[in-house]
């Protein structure tokens, strides 16, 4: 008996953890899934009614939608790539000691508590048009001759929300990498040495190949995160001028919050989730996963 | 020979971290020095960069004029009950995974994992429409209980780590003395666990605290907490930059201490993972 009552111990310990996981996040992704088959509109109750695959197929003829998906690409592909560039050179630079490196290990993370919220206004108070400090120190380094109306334009914009969400990124980059680093074995650097190897050889024979499962991890982490992320454009265009920076998470969010469409909304998303969820397979079908551990 | 190296390390250290250091706080520097200058500094046709008369006016009228107190104890009130639910549950659940094999061990630590890939705007309509149900929409226990769940995988990972590292021979001890398992938990190895719960709190609170995106939906005037006010600031007063970032200092100040607390502690738990594993 007192055998039995011990076999239930771990699970009554997982059950209050996995009971609310189960009611507010396994639930709510089913009725998406439902809600994605409906004609919901919130203000308007008592027109809901089952339209099947109208919502799928409504959201492959939306103009809107093309528009989002080729964002996020670029806001995800260019976002990620250059978080990961300046990360890996922000981490080099942090693995050699200094004095006072830990004030500034510490210091460079801080963007990565900062409320996505303040990163937008931070960042759409240095891009104003008028008043803004880039176009300042722009004109005064003589880059650009007349101020730009960065984010209201949309020439302009994607391309300066992508910027932000560059900086907000390097951080977190710059710190997993550096674990990475510092868990290399020395000894593979001195018998390279030893060997004669100029320190280009052992960066792409040593570190990049040492590195590797850090780089997947985390790069594959960083795509979910971006690619998920709203507040930063919400903030800083709303998603305009036009469509202009609508990712689909935006878009998404502006439909569920603005115009209240609960059905598209819900589909909008289940196409984010499938397209991030294929990602994420094809990244772990082309990692051998003993490699990563 | 020894001058070459110091070109070297200018050239390809010093600059590029100096440059990178910039980078990354200049926002930061440049906010906090348009929350300290008064109005007609800040729309002036030539921009000064440095204040020529600080004032601390915007953050005098930010608390006077709205009701930012109010939206900071929401904040407050928010991010403190999350921390205390989602660490009761985490606790518990991590110290199953660190001290017991059972079967689906792997089932429930996966589909945690699993769980925290989804997007979150895929979950903000229906729990909207169940909040609504429930009668909880625009009261802060929508907010606690969203967050509460969303922070739950973190924090068992982060939790299971710290409790793995501690050694079971005191418990074991502790038990052959008489103790039940319960005894030997609370009265050894949660004392143990102290610095761990400290920092997963303090992530907890940091999650809850910059939340914005359900924040927006699930309040209203009365339940507004911080990063929403920010955000209607910008409607409300046709975008007052002074007031704005007077209020975002006063909003991540928090938080930044508090980050700089854990910090060590965070980034092991973080970094554990990706490098070993």
């Amino acid at each position: 008996m007192q055998k039995h009552w011990s076999k239930l111990i771990p699970y009554i310990l997982v059950a209050p953890a996995f009971i609310l996981m189960l009611l507010v996040v396994g639930y709510p992704i089913l009725n998406s899934i439902y809600m994605s088959f409906l004609d919901y509109t919130l203000f308007k109750p008592k027109d809901i009614k089952f339209v099947g695959l109208a919502n799928y197929l409504k959201v492959l003829s939306d103009p809107i939608f093309r528009e989002s998906l080729l964002n996020t690409v670029l806001w995800v592909v260019f976002g990620v790539f250059f978080q990961f560039l300046f990360g890996l050179i922000l981490a080099l630079l942090l693995n050699r000691k200094f004095k006072g490196r830990g004030i500034v290990r510490s210091v460079i993370l801080i963007p990565w508590v900062t409320p996505g919220v303040l990163i937008g206004l931070m960042w759409r108070w240095m891009y104003d048009g008028n008043y803004g400090v880039i176009n300042d120190i722009l004109s005064k380094l003589h880059i650009i001759d007349n101020f730009i109306p960065w984010l209201s334009s949309s020439d302009t914009s994607m391309a300066s929300v992508i910027i932000t969400i560059i900086w907000q990124g390097i951080p977190f980059f710059a710190i997993m990498l550096l674990a990475g680093l510092q868990a290399i074995p020395q000894e593979l650097y001195e018998s390279a040495y030893v060997d004669g190897a100029g320190s280009w050889h052992t960066f792409w024979h040593i570190t990049l190949p040492m590195l590797k499962p850090t780089i997947l991890i985390s790069t594959l982490l960083r795509i979910i995160w971006v690619a998920n992320s709203v507040d930063v454009i919400y903030i800083m265009t709303g998603g305009g001028p036009g469509y202009s920076t609508h990712t689909l998470s935006v878009y998404t969010y502006i439909k569920a919050q603005k115009a209240l469409d609960f059905g598209y909304s819900a589909t909008l998303a289940i196409y984010l989730t499938v397209m991030l969820a294929s990602v994420a397979f094809v990244y772990f079908k082309n990692l051998n996963l003993k490699e990563v551990r | 020979m020894k001058k070459n190296k110091f070109i070297n390390d200018l050239l390809f250290f010093y600059i590029p971290l100096i440059l990178l250091i910039a980078f990354a706080i200049f926002p930061y520097l440049w906010t906090f020095l348009t929350s300290i200058k008064p109005e007609r500094e800040l729309y002036t046709s030539v921009l000064r960069y440095l204040p020529a008369e600080p004032t601390l006016e915007n953050y005098v009228t930010l608390f006077s004029k709205s009701n930012f107190f109010k939206n900071m104890w929401n904040s407050l009130l928010v991010a403190g009950v999350t921390s205390i639910i989602s660490l009761f549950v985490s606790v518990l659940a991590a110290y199953a995974f660190a001290r017991f094999n059972f079967k689906g061990k792997t089932f429930f630590l996966g589909s945690f994992l699993l769980i925290n890939m989804f997007p979150p705007v895929l979950l903000l309509t229906p729990l909207f429409t169940i909040m609504r149900k429930l009668g909880l929409l625009y009261t802060p226990f929508s907010l606690m209980i969203a967050y509460s769940t969303f922070t739950i995988p973190f924090s068992v990972w982060l939790l299971t780590g710290y409790i793995r590292d501690l050694p079971v021979s005191l418990e074991e001890a502790a038990m052959v003395d008489g103790c039940s398992r319960l005894e030997a938990f609370i009265r050894i190895t949660l004392p143990l666990t102290i610095p761990g719960i400290v920092a997963t709190g303090i992530y907890i609170f940091i999650t809850a605290w910059n939340e914005f995106i359900f924040a927006l939906m699930f309040t209203n005037e009365a339940t507004r907490t911080l990063p929403v006010a920010l955000q209607t600031f910008i409607g409300q007063f046709e975008i007052q930059w002074g007031l704005l970032t007077a209020g975002g200092v006063v909003t991540t100040i928090p938080v930044v201490v508090l980050f700089m607390l854990i910090q060590k502690k965070l980034v092991e738990g973080l970094t554990a993972g990706a490098v070993k594993g």
